[in-house]
Parts: C-alpha cells; structure tokens; sequence
C-alpha cells in the first residue's frame, strides 16, 4: 500500500490526537454529569470508550472535508473542529445551539467545518457521504467525505449500494465503521455472519482495512492511507475498527447491571480505555510530561466550563421559531 | 447565481401563450425534456440521474438526447438501488448540486421512503436552515394497458403528508416546464408527478425558460354552480365533465392544484365560496389523499358557503387491478363527475 508510512508522527500531531481524544472524553463525561439535572431534554448517545477513532480519522481532514455521522456524532464533530459550545447549546436547546435548537444531540451541524448534518437514521449518513463525494468529484474541488457509521449500519440495504456506487464512480469518499459490536442491544452474532465487515469491500473491488479501534495511531495511519487514495482519486476504501460503548445504547448511564451486555466483556474493554493506553504511550516515549498532560487537561476543562455556561445562559428559540426552516 | 435571470411567473390566471411569438405549441414531454435541457445549460450543478435515463427510450422520451449534448456524467444511468442513490443524491444537493432523480413510476418511490421522509424532507430544519436539500424527484404514474397493481400508483399523497417537501403535480405542458424548472431552481426537495396519459398533450410553451413555484394553482375554467378541485389528468376528466354539464345548463369551474403540498388553500377557499359546491377529483385513493385535504379545507374555512355534501371522485380502496375490464370499473371518467354534480345540483 504506497500511502501507507511508517514515518516518525511529529510529536506536535501526537500531542493534538491525545487532546482531541480527552476533549471528547470529558465533554461526554460531563454531559454524563449534567444530564441528570434535566436540563439537557433530548436523548444523547455517548461515544465514551470510542474516541481514538474520531481523533484518528479527522486528524487527516481539512475544514472543508466532509464528514457525515450519527446519533452518536458528539466525537466526530468535536474532532472536525467544531465549537463546543454550539454543541452544548444545541444540547441544551437554546437558539445559539448550532442547529438553533431544532436538532439537539442527534442533529449537529455545522457547514462551516464541513459538518452538513448528522442523522439518526441507522446507515443514512452512508449515501449521503458518497453523494457529497460526487458533488466533490463533479466540481473537482478535492474535497474527501467521511461516513461514520456502526456495525448496525452495516447490515442496511444503503450500507452496499453505497460501497457500490462509490467504488463504480471511484468517488473520494471514506466509509468508517465504528464496530462496538452491539446495534442498540443486539449483538453481531445475533445479526451478521463471523465475517469481518471490512471484507465487504473486496466484494466491491476496493481496499477494506481492519483494526483496532482503541489504539488511536493504528487508527491514525490507517486513515492516513484512505484519506491519501480518496484525495488522490484512487477512489474509496472501508475502514472498519474494532472498539467498544462504554455507556449504555442512550443516557448517561451504564447498561451493564440491567443485563444488556455481558460484564466481563466490559470489564475487559474498559482496561483497554484508549485514553488511557495513549496517555501511557505518550509517557513512556517521552513526548507528553505530566505537567504537559495537567494544562491540557485544565485547557480542556475550562474550555467545557465555557461552553456549558454559554449554553446555560443563552436565550430558548421563540415559540414562532417552530415554522422556520421548514423549506 | 445563475438562475436569478429567470424570470418567476406567479400569476394566477389560466396562461396562454399565444401572443409570444416565441411560443410555440409542444407536448407535455417535449416541455419536461426542454426544461431539463435548460436547466443543464444553466447551471453547471445540475445533473440528472436514474436508471434507464439515458436509453433509446429516454424515460418517455423526455430525457431523449440528453446525453448525447450534456455527456454521461451529468445524465447518469445508475444502478437499481433507489433508496441509496437517493441518499447519493440527497448528498450531492447538501454539498451544492441540484440533482434530479428520475424514476420511471411513482410504485418505485417507495423504496426511497427512508431518504426522501427521514432525510431530505428533515434536513433543512434539522439543522435549523443552514444546510438545503434542493433535489427534484420526478416520477411517472404509469396508467393503463394492464399494469397492475405495482406500476400504476399514485401515491401523491403519502409525501403530501410530510412537512418538508413540495410536491407538485403540472397537469400542461406550460406548467411541466415552469414548475419543474422551479423546482430544479428552488432550495427545497420537490417530488413531481407526472401522469403518462399526459404527456402527448398539447399547448403553447415560450421557449424562454421560466419558473412557477410549487404552492399556486390555477382557475382552468370559470363557473358559479359547482367547483371541480382537480389534479393531474383528472383536470382533463373535470374539464369534460364541464362541458357536458354545460349543456345541461349547470356551470363548473375547474380548478388545477397544479400543487399538493404546498397545497392552495386562498383558491380552494375563494371557489368554493364563489359557488358553493364541492367535487374533488384526483388521480389517487380517496382514504387519506389529497381529495380528503381539499374536503377537510372547505369545511373548516368554507362552511358557511357549501349547499351540498362534499363529493371526492377518486381511486377505489383496492390495488389497481390488470384486465381492462377491471381497469374500467377501477377508474373513475368525467362521467362520475357528471354524475355527482348532477347529484348535488338537484
């Protein structure tokens, strides 16, 4: 794979993965904190324990790049770059909200860092990647789009004849599957055969990368090498990482106790937290001290305080607001 | 913006043509393919994709010739995958093109319901107004010659019923090309049906491009004793049933919605009052379907004015049947509609 490299990542992007990746981790985890104020009224889908990939693929792309995402977007959004705090407004429905509160936690978007909207339709953001894709192609713009998806995705109708278009159109598109194994509470084994989705693509004649999901510079050079075909015009290539929800399906809390998933096998992902692994990582190469390590995380801190406070404080749409934007 | 220099023609009156010397009488076909064709020519965003589209047929030959002048990437054959080549085109609207989608029969929209409900019909307020989804779906009712139960749907309403579309059903020629080229101009997801018992009908169309925005119907033919409210190929049915029912001394007015949603509630209104009676003829099923909405306005705004009950000449409750002797009892004619205003002028 010629793009593929095993060139030195300059300690500079090795610092901002580790940034990107703990912003998600505590913007989520004080979502988790301040849910049960109620404050928050619309459901969240949490992406704790999955922030490698985000941090991964998005490192690649510029603003302009697309990327199309889910009910579970928090991550992807935050990693594309956009503003904290239109997201916590959205989540808090005021009118500064970066969908001006008509879409809460599973409709963010923002244009302006190539974020046109995420869907809470199980594998629609799929052709919605691949169409923005066409349009880059038709303009010739170089703009690359990014689906992210789950592994319920994969068992949509949409999921293959996308992978079919975009591979007869060799359209610059990346098709991201973030497998947690579980479709809301359903588990791959109820659901798919023992064949890994990123096998699918062969069935389509274009690459399908497996890795692991939690181990964010895997992640990184994987994405490198799609990201690199795409915007080259060598067409699209399916990704898929293995990872794992550490929250419950929705809410902040966990589902493990109700029964919903087998304990041990939580037990065993959370020891692999890919925060924490990439911390350690960090440490031992010497690229990241722990004085480094404490003002980013006080940066991060202060910039969530932001954020919640402007959302907290900013005004509710009007009730007239209701007939705007319907066309 | 290259569609600033078209002019819009939002009037409300029946428009004939006659004294542009630059109209000349086509078929509603050749309006579809000349506002297609325009629209290539104006904008370099606009694409036209669905299967079939580029045959010798050219999708009753109104996509006929397309490729050969604008190539096969801006008229794109596509593969049978109608609910993710929606989603392809939905995309491509989002990041700026102005795709047109293009299904042989309405029957095949169904497999775009998620696409078109869940995702092009929301995405404009999902994301309170900052992204647009301006994509034309055009599809074809496909009438007659035994075809059945899945390839003669008119199934208008079922998107009528979701905020976020137009849905626009050009009975003439004249309003084929402008309401298309408005919508193929506009910002929001259009679904256009088209009936193929039209598309041999004839009427002056200016070769000069224009646009009609979806929501304004049109006066076809005045009256004072009974409004026929009428869509697509029943505004022909309606306007037979006029002048038979002239002749008995009872004068229709027929209306053409020309568009279901936005529906026009302000000429609904204005008619009925002005005659006081109520038959509404559409092409689809009258359970839930645009003739119920246009039943329910009058009642709620024009009460006062009605003298007779309301009558829906519609589809029967059943899967359309394929023998011709079936076909003809399935299909109600400007006869019914005679009948029912005979009925509710006794």
């Amino acid at each position: 794979m010629k793009h593929m490299t095993r060139a030195t990542i300059p300690d500079d992007t090795l610092k901002e993965l580790y940034a990107v990746m703990l912003t998600i981790r505590l913007f989520e985890d004080r979502t988790c904190a301040r849910y049960a104020e109620q404050e928050m009224k619309c459901p969240v889908h949490l992406c704790i324990g999955q922030e490698a990939i985000a941090a991964g693929v998005c490192a690649h792309l510029k603003r302009e790049d697309y990327i199309f995402s889910t009910h579970r977007s928090h991550g992807h959004c935050i990693a594309k770059g956009m503003d904290l705090k239109s997201i916590a407004a959205e989540l808090y429905g005021r009118s500064t909200g970066c969908s001006r509160g008509k879409g809460g936690s599973m409709h963010l978007a923002d244009p302006g860092h190539g974020i046109p909207g995420t869907t809470a339709i199980v594998g629609g953001c799929i052709p919605l990647a691949a169409g923005a894709a066409l349009a880059s192609k038709m303009k010739g713009d170089g703009r690359v789009s990014v689906a992210f998806f789950g592994d319920g995705a994969a068992d949509e109708g949409v999921f293959l004849e996308s992978l079919n278009f975009a591979s007869l159109k060799k359209l610059p598109v990346v098709f991201v599957c973030e497998n947690n194994f579980y479709a809301t509470n359903s588990p791959q084994s109820a659901r798919q055969p023992a064949v890994r989705i990123a096998d699918r693509a062969s069935g389509f004649g274009i690459p399908g990368v497996h890795a692991d999901g939690n181990d964010v510079i895997r992640v990184f050079r994987t994405a490198a090498e799609a990201i690199a075909r795409a915007r080259e015009g060598e067409g699209p290539t399916l990704l898929e990482y293995t990872t794992y929800r550490w929250k419950a399906h929705v809410g902040p809390n966990s589902d493990i106790e109700a029964g919903f998933r087998p304990a041990e096998q939580h037990e065993e992902w959370m020891k692999r937290c890919p925060v924490e692994m990439y911390e350690q990582r960090l440490e031992q190469q010497g690229v990241l001290s722990a004085q480094e390590r404490k003002a980013i995380f006080g940066r991060i801190e202060k910039q969530i305080d932001e954020a919640m406070d402007f959302a907290r404080t900013s005004p509710f749409p009007k009730p007239g607001e209701l007939f705007d934007d319907v066309y | 913006m290259p569609w600033t220099k078209i002019q819009a023609d939002d009037s409300h009156t029946p428009v004939f043509f006659g004294g542009d010397e630059r109209a000349r009488e086509i078929t509603y076909r050749n309006a579809i393919r000349e506002a297609l064709s325009q629209a290539l020519m104006t904008d370099r965003n606009v694409f036209l994709i669905g299967e079939g589209i580029d045959d010798p047929g050219g999708v009753f030959g109104t996509t006929a010739g397309l490729k050969e002048t604008f190539g096969d990437e801006r008229v794109m054959d596509c593969a049978i995958a109608e609910n993710g080549l929606t989603g392809v085109a939905i995309g491509a609207a989002i990041a700026g093109m102005r795709p047109v989608f293009v299904h042989m029969r309405v029957d095949f929209l169904p497999m775009c319901m998620d696409q078109i409900i869940n995702h092009a019909a929301k995405w404009s307020y999902m994301t309170g107004g900052k992204v647009k989804v301006p994509l034309t779906i055009r599809a074809i009712i496909g009438r007659g010659w035994g075809s059945a139960a899945q390839h003669s749907q008119s199934l208008q309403a079922l998107f009528a019923h979701i905020p976020g579309l137009k849905v626009i059903m050009p009975a003439s020629p004249y309003d084929a090309k402008g309401l298309l080229l408005g919508s193929i101009a506009g910002d929001s997801p259009t679904i256009c049906i088209e009936h193929r018992w039209l598309y041999d009908q004839k009427e002056e169309v200016p070769e000069t491009p224009y646009m009609i925005h979806a929501g304004k119907g049109l006066v076809r033919r005045q009256g004072k004793d009974i409004s026929i409210i009428s869509t697509s190929y029943m505004v022909y049915e309606s306007l037979r049933a006029a002048s038979e029912l002239e002749k008995e001394g009872i004068s229709a007015e027929v209306v053409d919605l020309r568009s279901v949603l936005p529906m026009d509630e302000e000429l609904i209104i204005s008619s009925v009052m002005k005659t006081g009676r109520l038959i509404v003829a559409d092409t689809g099923v009258s359970v839930c379907g645009v003739a119920s909405e246009v039943a329910a306005i009058a009642a709620e705004q024009a009460f006062d004015s009605l003298k007779a009950p309301v009558r829906r000449i519609c589809l029967p409750m059943t899967p359309t049947p394929a023998s011709h002797v079936l076909e003809r009892a399935y299909y109600p004619d400007h006869t019914a509609i005679v009948r029912a205003a005979r009925e509710m002028t006794a």
